[in-house]
């Protein structure tokens, strides 16, 4: 006899350990049917491990406690046992394949055959129905590779929810994705629920917690501290929870001068460089201050991440305008010319761009300063390890040692050994995009606080956001990007979300 | 503690490597009736080894950054060919060598040109190279075996060193190693705590014994053959250009990540081609090696070598992904390969037993580090 249970998803007592780590440390959680259960903790409080214990990724018997998926006791040793116990899980990373279609993605693997030949009528049919219960707006025919993040997210949902999960898990899902994708997004999740499936939300965004979740469980430390419904509490209770104090001072407020200006951009236009007559920046002018933090925002396609590109001569594309640092003409071809000359780009994905994952923390620390660490061209090991230790010291970098592999090491940390990076090559100009993305608070905050340091002994900063907050807690200047242009310039006074975002959709 | 397992782990590999090398030499030992390990033919087996080894180094380097160099064989035939064909027609023998030197550069400044800079994959180039240069040495020969002249290099890979100067090379290296360890020693208590506290000095000690051991196994024939000398010596170099050096930094950072170190301002391209250069000088070597060796250029000299260079990389711990590998681990599989030849023959086995026997090594080596990597 099989009662109905009154929980889809149960843990009970759950302990991973890794050598010389306990990850999880009597993880409780429990998910009803059909709820929205938002997940919250900073990185490296266990959420991911969790995810992976949950989805068979960590086998049964490398941990111990209880899983628990409708009343029964399950011993996964695979994701396909997960997904035939119903539960789907979407990783931060995408896992489609670029070059097959929205429906051969979803059904990879899985192809409705007779005999071996695919009927591709009934996959392109299921998954049209499929995309349409879900509310996503997606060709089944479109190659995965041609579409947005925000779509390709989606469809990974989709693929996902194929099975007939009764329990969606989602790691950090809109993360990448715009303010109109995540409402897209939402409204699908707020539909699954109508249907009875549970959802897990793994996210650090605690406006989209209270706005879809039904309960919150708040994780620190590989420990479950707190469970509760969302109408109980509000935002400080949950990020009291999670960081285990109050977070009086996100923002810093920084004693600081702002100089005259240092670097200057004039008329810049950037060319799209394999669509001819398309612009990526048009007609772009600003300039950034000694000590000024000034802060890009846009959305997504506005030219954000393409205008500190191309000043660090990371964009191809053809150049028109000027471009000064310091009032002499600036025209760097490559990163390196650009950090010769005194820039430094904290880039938007630093696992791939910012980081060297298989390489150390010292390793890391000094890349872009090597040339600078030498005698008679030998390396000086101790230097460099001594510079490590004090940026591990200084930046709190919570590291092993650091001769520890950077792929080891939490976000939030990999983030401070990329501004380490970039400290060290005593920059005068500080490029940041999205400094803080899949960052979690406390992290945060300290992030925010090492950007103020520079930024009080004069460095220049440039951040690029799609966080409205932050752009508004941290910068002294505003500028709004939209189609390449700029669409609007605020002072801190001016600056509110409203204003910004009227800017960033200001288009033509 | 944690440390020390950190330590073991990361080292898992060089051990695996060092039993594997020791159990092969035990069943051959055994099925030679004690033959293998004797003085003579260690002194042998190394010398043997010497191509191979030689190329391995450049090799471990290419693949690190991403890359391949399947033309290698070829073009150490070809070179040899040029070294022999230059001496016949009377140039000196140090010209004739330093001209083998600019032509194995030169083949591959164009190698590495056409794949940093006009982004065909080292795939293409190389195997490419790897046709037109056994061709060329074909052609050039009429298919015919060139003898070397008479001349030092000719007696060069047959020559040892004095015992007694192996003694002294022996003692320095081994004074150099402790002098590092106690710097290490020295740094690690000023930087504080590491994530792998090495057990530095029971591995110092290792290496003083095995370059005593090994001294001592030379001398008990007729001394270090003068072609493993030039190896070691190589071996420093590189070990030291991929280490201490900015540009065997940046290699293995572009082997890492590409985007992460153009971001950081490390000039890909030249790191590429850099590679290729030195892979280029050290074909070179390679070549004199063998053409001493076999005192004579034949249009068939050095085929499947650029498998063996690449097998000896892999057994040794270099991933084809990019970004990992030693010097020290590429020279240890060129060791273990070449001790399947020597062991091979020694045995009176048929000679298709040998390329069985490779293959079956390099895939077990690395199925090995593929499933030790799973349960960790």
């Amino acid at each position: 006899m099989v009662e109905s249970p009154a929980k889809i998803l149960e843990l009970r007592g759950i302990v991973k350990e890794f050598p010389g780590v306990r990850a999880l440390d009597g993880v409780f959680f429990e998910v009803a049917p059909g709820e929205v259960h938002a997940l919250c903790g900073e990185n490296g409080a266990g959420k991911s491990t969790l995810m992976k214990i949950i989805s068979g990724l960590y086998p049964y018997g490398s941990y111990t406690g209880d899983l628990i998926v409708a009343g029964n006791i399950k011993k996964f040793t695979s994701i396909k046992d997960s997904q035939a116990a119903g539960v789907a899980i979407v990783f931060q990373e995408l896992s489609l394949v670029r070059e097959l279609s929205v429906a051969e993605n979803i059904f990879l693997g899985r192809e409705p055959a007779t005999f071996g030949i695919i009927s591709w009528d009934k996959v392109y049919q299921r998954t049209e129905r499929l995309l349409s219960e879900l509310g996503f707006n997606i060709d089944p025919r479109a190659l995965v590779g041609e579409l947005g993040i925000g779509q390709q997210q989606m469809v990974e949902i989709a693929k996902a929810l194929a099975l007939d999960a009764k329990i969606l898990i989602l790691d950090e899902p809109t993360s990448a994705l715009s303010d109109t994708e995540i409402e897209v997004f939402l409204a699908a999740i707020r539909r699954l629920r109508a249907k009875g499936v549970a959802s897990v939300l793994i996210t650090h965004k605690l406006n989209e917690v209270f706005s879809i979740a039904d309960r919150i469980t708040v994780f620190r430390d590989g420990k479950s501290v707190a469970s509760y419904a969302t109408r109980d509490v509000d935002e400080h209770r949950v990020i009291r929870d999670m960081v285990g104090r109050e977070l009086t001072e996100m923002y810093p407020v920084i004693e600081k001068s702002v100089g005259g200006p240092i670097l200057e951009v004039l008329h810049l236009s950037v060319q799209h460089p394999t669509r001819p007559g398309k612009d990526l920046l048009h007609d772009v002018s600003f300039s950034v201050k000694k000590g000024e933090i000034l802060g890009i925002a846009g959305l997504m396609g506005s030219g954000r991440t393409e205008i500190l590109l191309a000043i660090f001569g990371a964009l191809h594309g053809k150049k028109i305008g000027t471009i000064k640092l310091e009032g002499e003409i600036l025209d760097c071809d490559s990163p390196k010319d650009a950090i010769e000359k005194g820039l430094a780009l904290v880039s938007e994905d630093r696992k791939r761009y910012g980081l060297v994952l298989e390489e150390s923390v010292t390793k890391n620390i000094s890349l872009a300063s090597l040339t600078t660490l030498t005698r008679f061209g030998v390396l000086k090991n101790d230097d460099e390890m001594s510079i490590a230790r004090n940026y591990v010291r200084d930046l709190h970098i919570k590291t092993p040692g650091i001769d520890a592999l950077v792929k080891t090491l939490s976000g939030g940390n990999q983030q401070k050994v990329v501004l380490a990076k970039w400290m060290l090559t005593k920059p005068k100009v500080l490029f940041l995009d999205e400094p803080t993305r899949g960052i979690d608070v406390g992290a945060r905050a300290e992030i925010y606080r090492i950007v103020g340091e520079m930024a009080r002994q004069g460095v220049a900063v440039v951040m690029v956001s799609s966080e409205l907050p932050e752009v508004l807690g941290l910068s002294d200047r505003v500028l709004v990007l939209c189609g390449g242009r700029i669409t609007g310039e605020f002072s801190r006074h001016e600056a509110t979300q409203e204003r910004i975002m009227a800017a960033a959709t200001r288009f033509g | 503690m944690a440390g020390i397992v950190g330590n073991l782990k990361q080292s898992w590999r060089t051990w695996t490597m060092v039993f594997a090398l020791v159990v092969i030499w035990v069943i051959f030992q055994y099925v030679t009736d004690q033959a293998f390990l004797q003085p003579r033919n260690l002194s042998n087996l190394f010398r043997q080894m010497t191509v191979t080894g030689v190329l391995a180094m450049g090799m471990v380097l290419i693949i690190v950054a991403g890359h391949i160099d399947l033309s290698v064989g070829s073009v150490v035939c070809f070179l040899g060919v040029v070294l022999a064909m230059l001496m016949q027609r009377g140039v000196g023998a140090e010209q004739a060598m330093l001209a083998t030197l600019v032509v194995g550069a030169m083949i591959s400044f164009l190698q590495g040109w056409l794949t940093a800079f006009q982004k065909v994959p080292a795939f293409i180039v190389t195997l490419a190279g790897m046709m037109v240069f056994r061709g060329l040495s074909m052609g050039v020969t009429a298919g015919v075996t060139i003898p070397l002249e008479d001349s030092w290099i000719k007696s060069f890979g047959s020559a040892y060193l004095p015992p007694m100067w192996g003694w002294i090379i022996a003692a320095l290296a081994a004074g150099f190693l402790i002098l590092k360890g106690i710097r290490l020693s020295k740094i690690a208590s000023k930087v504080g705590p590491l994530a792998h506290d090495d057990v530095q000095w029971g591995w110092i000690l290792l290496q003083t014994a095995t370059i005593f051991v090994f001294t001592f196994v030379m001398n008990a024939y007729e001394g270090i053959p003068a072609p493993v000398l030039l190896m070691l010596i190589l071996m420093v170099v590189f070990q030291f250009v991929s280490t201490k050096t900015v540009f065997g930094r940046h290699v293995y950072a572009v082997g890492g990540s590409v985007e992460a170190a153009y971001l950081s301002g490390v000039n890909v391209r030249r790191v590429v081609l850099g590679n290729f250069l030195l892979m280029g000088l050290l074909t070179g070597v390679a070549a004199m090696i063998l053409t001493a060796r076999v005192e004579s250029a034949q249009p068939d000299a050095g085929q499947l070598l650029e498998l063996d260079a690449v097998a000896s990389c892999v057994i040794g711990g270099t991933s084809l992904m990019g970004g990992k590998g030693t010097i020290a681990g590429a020279l240890l599989g060129a060791l273990v390969m070449e001790s399947l030849n020597n062991g091979m023959s020694l045995a009176n086995m048929e000679a298709f037993w040998q390329y069985v026997v490779k293959g079956l090594v390099l895939v077990v080596a690395v199925w090995l580090d593929v499933a030790s990597q799973k349960v960790r």
